[in-house]
Order: structure tokens, then C-alpha cells, then sequence
């Protein structure tokens, strides 16, 4: 089942020489899956997360055929209604807790103070709630972390509090990007778990933005794989080492691995014709 | 002989009740035109490490010493010229209102290197950018370009022994490649020692032929490479890193073998 379908998506900028397209008309669908969307720096990947919540501010401009939530598209919405879908119908996870976590507020405050925004319940509730997310997200001494203020956590810690911020409203989408790039191996692997459960037991569809191709690989059901704003190819995650694009296996030959030495690692070399070629549809 | 060696290194932050033993115990060495990794979680005290052997955290205690001499509370110009650090963000390390040269210079007259005019083409030459990227300002230049501005400017005094802190976990993959690349062939050429903190096992197993392990600042395990690739650690913590390496199982999926 299709819960997001955006089609023909376009993300415009201009600037002094010129209109930049950072997306250039980019369509995909996204069900009950994990959808991994991989690509370089300045592939686009994440301004399709952005332009999907329409997070993009003037004078970049988002140009689409639509981009529907269950039917209906957020395009035509007006702030305000955009205002119920944000967070609380799509959640998104940045990529960094340092800018996305206020300075001055306690890690309590601003986790209560989303969920008393969806909820209305009081706030105990809300606190008892925020810690049991805490707890969730694998975090030991919840009480502690509730008081503290985002300088005194580390960046794991701190991403882990913003992904149990997101999960809090029960999201129908939620948009990773780069989640889990801050974070420790083992505490990734719990971090991945808990979407994972989250995506079978609730039917979340998870848009899981990365440019970890071997994470992706292992933790996805499919994977676009984004260069210069488009689609470059589109594969079932488990089939991504047989990939066909030059520039997918050129990624996956410049990363060093554990199993097999090399003596030097493969440099990608760009072909201008990737950048010409037409976006692939990336639909489930 | 070793171009490094650890003993018995505690470093510590704050006193009395807040005091935080950040490394406990540490000991280990690296031969001079070796590699050695250090692997471990965010806080396993593995960045500490660095940090103490440069001078920049007073409180430590233990026995550091670098091509045999052993090193006291200060620092002098002779280790800060044999001793250099590449840090982890490029985009954090670079000045971002001085121009490449300015930088340069300014590393370069530290260190009391005269001829700053014919050095910096020749550094830049080194680290595989032209001439052109001389006079640029950081916003100028991508990731990669900055890491190699970056390690320029921590080749500008000659030095022996290079403290590598996550250089490139900042960077894009295949730009990752290129760095990687760079700094072994820098190190074949100037037989340079490099200490590298990493928490990506793979990256590590590239660069090093042997490795630490560490967990809350103690060094659980040092390992050879092989036995690393091998999958064959003797220590519980370094078996779950190398699996969480492996890529992500789902809940209850039994261990790769």
C-alpha cells in the first residue's frame, strides 16, 4: 500500500548565475517499507526529505506533480493545515542533534513540550511518556537526561533524544536523514531496531536518507540511489552488490572493508552523462 | 625503536566528585613507520588519548614519551615539529577568514621554517592540490579539499609522527578513498608513524596493522589486523563491535559466523 507518492519533484534555488535545481523531478512511492535514499553530499537525498515536510524556505522554490500523504497533497495545503501534518503525521530526524536540539531549554522541557503540543494529556503524563521514549531509545539514566540540557550529552545521546522526540506522536511517516551517522556501532544497530519495530508492528513507512551504503544495504527493503538531484538506479536493498550503475558500484568499491584487503582503494571517476541521463521512477 | 609509547596512561577531567577518569590504565607503543588504530565507542577515551600525548588536556599521569624521550607537563617547538595532528571536521579545524596562505604561513613561521614563498606551492603539491587553491578561503574549497588543506598544514613543519583523529568520517565515501589514499602514500614517502582514531573498524583495518580496542577508557584488547579481518577477537566488547561492523541484523537474528 502506498502511503507517500511523490511525483515529479523539483527543488529550485536561484542564484546569481542562475536557477540551481538541487532535486531535478524525482518520483517515488513510499508503502509500509523502509526505504533507504542514497547519494552523496549534494546528491539531493536530503532536500527530498525536506521538500516532502516542505521545509524549504523561499526563495527556493519546490515545483511537483504532488506529493500525497494517504491520498492527499500537501501542496495545495495551507501553513496552518501543513502545521498538523509536520511531526505529527510525518516526523523527520536531522541530521545533526547539535542544530536540531535547543540550547537553552532542558531535554525535558522540549520533549514534554512536543508531546503536550500533540496530546493535551497534562504533563506527568507527558513526562512519564517522554522518559518511557528515553528508555526506549536505549537511554540508561533517563531521569538524569530529562534534566540535562543539550551541551552536557554527548552526540549519541543527543541524536537518540531526537528520535525518541519524533516517536513520540506515532507518525505515519517518518523521515530519517542520516540518523544514525552520530552514532556509536552498537547503539546504531538498537536505533535501527527500534525503527524496524516501529515499521512492522505499526506500519510505519520509514524514508531512511544515508550515504552508508552497507548499512542501507542490511537494514532497507529498497534503496534509490540519488546523484546530482535524481534517480540513478533503483534496487531491492538485498540485491544493492549487484548493482548496475557505474556510479553505485563505484561508491561500493571506494569503501574500504573488513573482509577483503586492498592495497589501494578505487577513486570514482564522474561521468558527465550520469548528470544528463533522465531520473529513474522509484516506485514500490 | 618506537616512535611512541603509552604507559600506564590515566588522564582524568575535574576533581572530587565530578572527576571523570576518561583513560585508565593505557598502555601500548608504536614502532616508528608503523600504524597503529584505536578503536572504540564515542567516550571510550580514544580522542583522550590524542589529546594528552599533544599537550592539549594538563591531567594525565603515566609515562608518554615520543622517539624515546619521555614528555613532562609543557610541550616544546621540537615536538609540536615532530608531532602533528589532522583532526576530524574539516570544516570546524580551517580559520574560516584566513585564506589557505595565511594559514600556512602563519603554521610555517611557528615553527620558524623560513621561505614560506616556495614551501607552500610544494605542501599544497603534496597533498594533491594545485597552485590555484593558494590564495581560496575555506567556503571555497569542498570536504575533501579542505582535509587535504587540513593535512598540509600538518605536514608543513616535517614532522615524523601523525595523530589522525576520524579524518575522514566527515567526508563522502568515495572522497573518503581519496583521502585514505593520500595519507598512505604520504606515509610510504616520508615514512611517517601514524596513530589513527577511528570508530569505523573497515577504515581502521585499511590503514593499521594493529589495533587497540577500548571501552570506557581502558584498552580491552590489541589486536593484529589479521585477526581482526579474521573475525578472531579474544575480547566479548571487541566480538560486538566487529559484528555491529558487519552491518544490521534484525532483533534475534543469530550472529554472522
Amino acid at each position: 500500500m502506498t502511503l507517500l507518492a511523490v511525483k515529479n519533484l523539483t527543488v529550485a534555488f536561484p542564484t546569481r548565475t542562475g536557477v540551481f535545481e538541487a532535486v531535478r523531478g524525482v518520483s517515488f512511492t513510499v508503502g509500509k517499507e523502509r526505504l533507504g535514499i542514497v547519494g552523496e553530499s549534494g546528491s539531493g537525498k536530503s532536500m527530498t526529505g525536506r521538500a516532502i515536510l516542505r521545509l524549504i524556505r523561499p526563495p527556493g522554490r519546490i515545483i511537483a506533480d504532488g506529493i500525497t500523504l494517504a491520498g492527499e497533497d500537501l501542496l495545495t495545503m495551507t501553513e496552518r493545515q501543513m502545521r498538523k501534518v509536520r511531526g505529527q503525521r510525518i516526523s523527520m530526524v536531522m541530521q545533526d542533534p547539535k542544530f536540531s536540539l535547543n540550547p537553552v531549554m532542558t531535554i525535558g522541557e522540549q520533549m514534554t513540550e512536543a508531546y503536550a503540543l500533540h496530546d493535551h494529556q497534562g504533563n506527568a503524563n507527558a513526562r512519564a511518556r517522554a522518559t518511557e521514549m528515553l528508555e526506549r531509545v536505549l537511554i540508561r539514566d533517563p531521569e538524569r537526561v530529562m534534566r540535562a540540557y543539550p551541551h552536557e550529552l554527548s552526540g549519541g545521546m543527543g541524536q537518540r533524544v531526537m528520535i525518541a522526540m519524533m516517536l513520540i506522536p506515532n507518525p505515519e511517516i517518518l523521515i530519517a536523514d542520516e540518523p544514525t551517522s552520530a552514532l556509536d556501532v552498537s547503539v546504531q544497530t538498537q536505533v535501527l531496531q527500534i525503527m524496524d519495530r516501529l515499521v512492522h508492528e505499526q506500519g510505519m513507512g520509514l524514508i531512511f536518507i544515508s550515504h552508508d551504503l552497507n548499512l542501507v544495504a542490511s537494514f532497507c527493503d529498497r534503496v534509490l540511489i540519488m546523484y546530482a538531484g535524481r534517480i540513478v538506479e533503483t534496487l531491492r536493498a538485498d540485491a544493492l552488490h549487484d548493482a548496475e550503475h557505474p556510479y553505485t558500484k563505484g561508491l561500493l568499491n571506494s569503501l574500504p572493508r573488513l573482509d577483503a584487503p586492498a592495497e589501494r582503494l578505487e577513486v570514482l571517476t564522474r561521468d558527465p552523462a550520469w548528470h544528463a541521463a533522465p531520473s529513474v521512477e522509484g516506485n514500490g | 625503536m618506537n616512535a611512541l609509547a603509552i604507559e600506564h596512561l590515566d588522564v582524568w577531567f575535574a576533581d572530587g566528585a565530578d572527576r571523570v577518569d576518561a583513560v585508565k590504565d593505557a598502555s601500548f607503543s608504536v614502532e616508528a613507520g608503523g600504524s597503529f588504530g584505536l578503536v572504540g565507542e564515542s567516550g571510550s577515551g580514544k580522542s583522550t588519548i590524542l589529546k594528552a600525548i599533544t599537550g592539549l588536556v594538563p591531567t594525565w599521569s603515566g609515562r608518554i614519551a615520543v622517539n624515546g624521550t619521555d614528555l613532562g607537563a609543557k610541550r616544546d617547538r621540537q615536538f609540536y615539529s615532530t608531532v602533528q595532528m589532522v583532526f576530524q571536521d574539516p570544516y570546524a579545524s580551517l580559520h574560516p577568514r584566513h585564506s589557505v596562505d595565511q594559514m600556512l604561513t602563519e603554521t610555517l613561521s611557528l615553527h620558524r621554517i623560513p621561505d614560506a614563498n616556495t614551501r607552500i606551492p610544494q605542501l599544497l603539491a603534496d597533498v594533491g592540490l594545485g597552485p590555484s587553491f593558494r590564495f581560496r578561503y575555506p567556503h571555497q574549497l569542498s570536504g575533501g579539499q579542505r582535509q587535504r588543506v587540513a593535512i598540509a598544514r600538518a605536514l608543513a613543519s616535517n614532522p615524523s609522527i601523525l595523530l589522525l583523529d576520524e579524518p575522514t568520517s566527515a567526508l563522502d565515501v568515495s572522497v573518503q578513498a581519496e583521502i585514505l589514499n593520500l595519507l598512505n602514500d604520504l606515509r610510504s614517502a616520508n615514512n611517517l608513524t601514524f596513530l589513527m582514531v577511528s570508530h569505523n573498524l573497515a577504515v581502521v583495518s585499511h590503514m593499521c596493522s594493529r589495533v587497540a580496542v577500548m571501552q570506557d577508557g581502558a584498552i580491552v584488547e590489541v589486536m593484529t589486523v589479521e585477526d581482526m579481518r579474521a573475525l578472531n577477537p579474544s575480547h566479548d566488547y571487541t566480538r560486538h563491535l566487529l559484528n555491529a561492523a558487519l552491518g544490521y541484523r534484525p532483533e534475534g537474528a543469530p550472529p554472522p559466523t
